[in-house]
């Protein structure tokens, strides 16, 4: 499933909007904070794979590596369309309104019963939150000409994945009510 | 076109072990184990000129989860390990990380005395206002009122409160961070690893398993109104009134931090073992 369905969502690589010579410092800012946003969304759901394994639910682990892998392949669209070479500039040098990138789930939002369905939840809102980022940038008067089409774009991308993630959400089983109920509850004995 | 520089620095994920943490799914440690490595690589420090030191509880075993030297010590006894280890090797950046129950009950006079010998070390603890490793018992922070199979009515006793505490003790830096915000605890860290002294950062991190209640933190947590104080009678007042939620830097003090007045050569291991010969 994995390869497939990275295949089927992985990005066809985007027009520049300027010629190379024509970019500028701001262009190349925020293609860098886009990388860290989409850097960071691999690491989080990594993580979040990494913590469905431990905790036995590899249904779901599988869900957030495939996640993974289609972020770490805008990822390198980023770098292949800039020529960039190695990663730009710390991951921690971007500061985000409300602390983290908008395609990062709060470390808070997993349980270790989760089902699918509950991980391409918090993949919609990831990818929501990625496209209204994407959207204000695109609209803010502050935002030099070049960059405002370039958010615009992304922005559209960022819709196309919450179409897909909810199509995605379809061909998934709705999980029973009491999904979270363990009938070995880690609570104190009387 | 260049890439904007990168820096030399080691990535936060360089500061992670290949152990994968057992902690539970959500819970507030993972945001602080994130928030350490990240302050790490802000520094631009290297995982072998940092150690880290533990006690007992989940939140005791983020050593193992970092490429840094790690001590995973005995429950509540972080302090005096990593106190000695900085006096032994000053040039090491020492953390010593831990939970509530491990500072503030079996550690909690180890937590005084940290305070007041001030050495160069930062201290992250990971309160949760209960027990997780041990399933659920309230700790010195619980809430007097709160339920639980061992304490149905609550406990009845008025809660400990650790930041003024520190204050009083002699604490240098002090600072309450929220796991919710990741990034910004890091920025605390790297501010507590930067000043001289005992550096204290509390930060509130949920116990999704026994303290499913503080997902509500979410809500409650804020950025402090007010900047941090060098004055320690007016870091006091602000303390005693706060309510257990303002985030941010609170208090920044101007002790000197201990540094032993034995000469080098004393200082050595190899000296000091002489003393113990039989
Ligand atoms: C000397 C000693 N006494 C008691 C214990 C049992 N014990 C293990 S962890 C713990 C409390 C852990 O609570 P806290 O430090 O708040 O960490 P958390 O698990 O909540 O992160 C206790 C009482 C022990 N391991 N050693
Ligand atoms: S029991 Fe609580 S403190 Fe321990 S790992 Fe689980 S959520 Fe974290």
């Amino acid at each position: 499933m994995t390869t497939k369905k990275a295949r089927k969502r992985a990005p066809a690589p985007r027009k520049p909007v300027t010629e190379p010579r024509e970019r500028s410092g701001a262009y190349a800012d925020f293609m860098a904070q886009a990388y860290t946003m989409e850097l960071e969304a691999v690491q989080r759901y990594t993580e979040f794979a990494e913590q469905m394994e431990v905790h036995n639910n590899p249904e779901v682990a599988q869900l957030f590596r495939k996640l993974a892998t289609i972020e770490g392949l805008h990822a390198k669209q980023i770098l292949e369309e800039m020529g960039w070479s190695q990663a730009p500039g710390p991951a921690h040098a971007q500061q985000w309104e409300g602390g983290e990138p908008p395609e990062s789930a709060p470390m808070s939002e997993v349980h270790y019963r989760m089902t699918p369905w509950h991980a391409l939840e918090l993949a919609l809102d990831n990818e929501l939150r990625a496209e209204k980022f994407f959207a204000a940038i695109a609209k803010s008067s502050r935002t030099p000409a070049e960059v405002r089409k370039l958010a615009a774009e992304m922005a559209d991308e960022e819709a196309e994945h919450v179409r897909l993630v909810r199509e995605w959400m379809k061909r998934v089983p709705r999980p029973d009510p009491d999904w979270n109920r363990d009938p070995d509850p880690p609570f104190l004995g009387d | 076109m260049n890439a904007p520089a990168a820096a030399s620095a080691l990535s936060a994920q360089a500061f992670k072990s290949e152990v994968k943490p057992v902690w539970c799914p959500g819970c507030g440690d993972f945001s602080v184990l994130s928030a350490i490595t990240k302050a790490l690589s802000m520094l631009e420090l290297r995982p072998e000129n940092v150690a880290i030191v533990s006690g007992i509880g989940c939140s005791s075993r983020i050593p193992a989860y970092t490429s840094c030297y790690g001590f995973h010590g005995v429950h509540g006894r972080a302090l005096p390990v990593a106190t000695g280890l900085k006096v032994a090797r000053p040039d090491l950046t020492v953390l010593a990380t831990g939970g509530d129950g491990d500072g503030y009950s079996i550690g909690g006079n180890h937590f005084l005395h940290a305070c007041r010998r001030n050495a160069d070390i930062t201290y992250v603890v990971m309160d949760n206002h209960v027990y997780g490793m041990t399933k659920g018992q309230p700790s010195p922070t619980t809430e007097p009122a709160w339920p639980s199979k061992l304490s149905p009515q609550g406990t009845g006793l008025r809660e400990f409160h650790p930041l003024v505490i520190a204050l009083a003790a002699g604490a240098n830096f002090i600072a309450r961070g929220f796991s919710g915000d990741p990034n910004g605890v890091a920025r605390l860290i790297v501010q507590a690893i930067r000043h001289p002294g005992f550096s204290f950062v509390e930060v509130l991190s949920p116990c999704v398993t026994f303290r499913p209640d503080q997902r509500s933190w979410k809500e409650m947590a804020r950025p402090a109104a007010v900047e941090a104080t060098d004055d320690p009678a007016r870091a006091a007042r602000r303390l005693m009134t706060d309510d257990g939620f303002n985030i941010g830097v609170l208090y920044t003090g101007k002790r000197k931090p201990y540094a032993p007045t034995a000469t080098g050569a004393a200082q050595q291991p190899s000296a000091l073992e002489k003393g113990f010969e039989l």
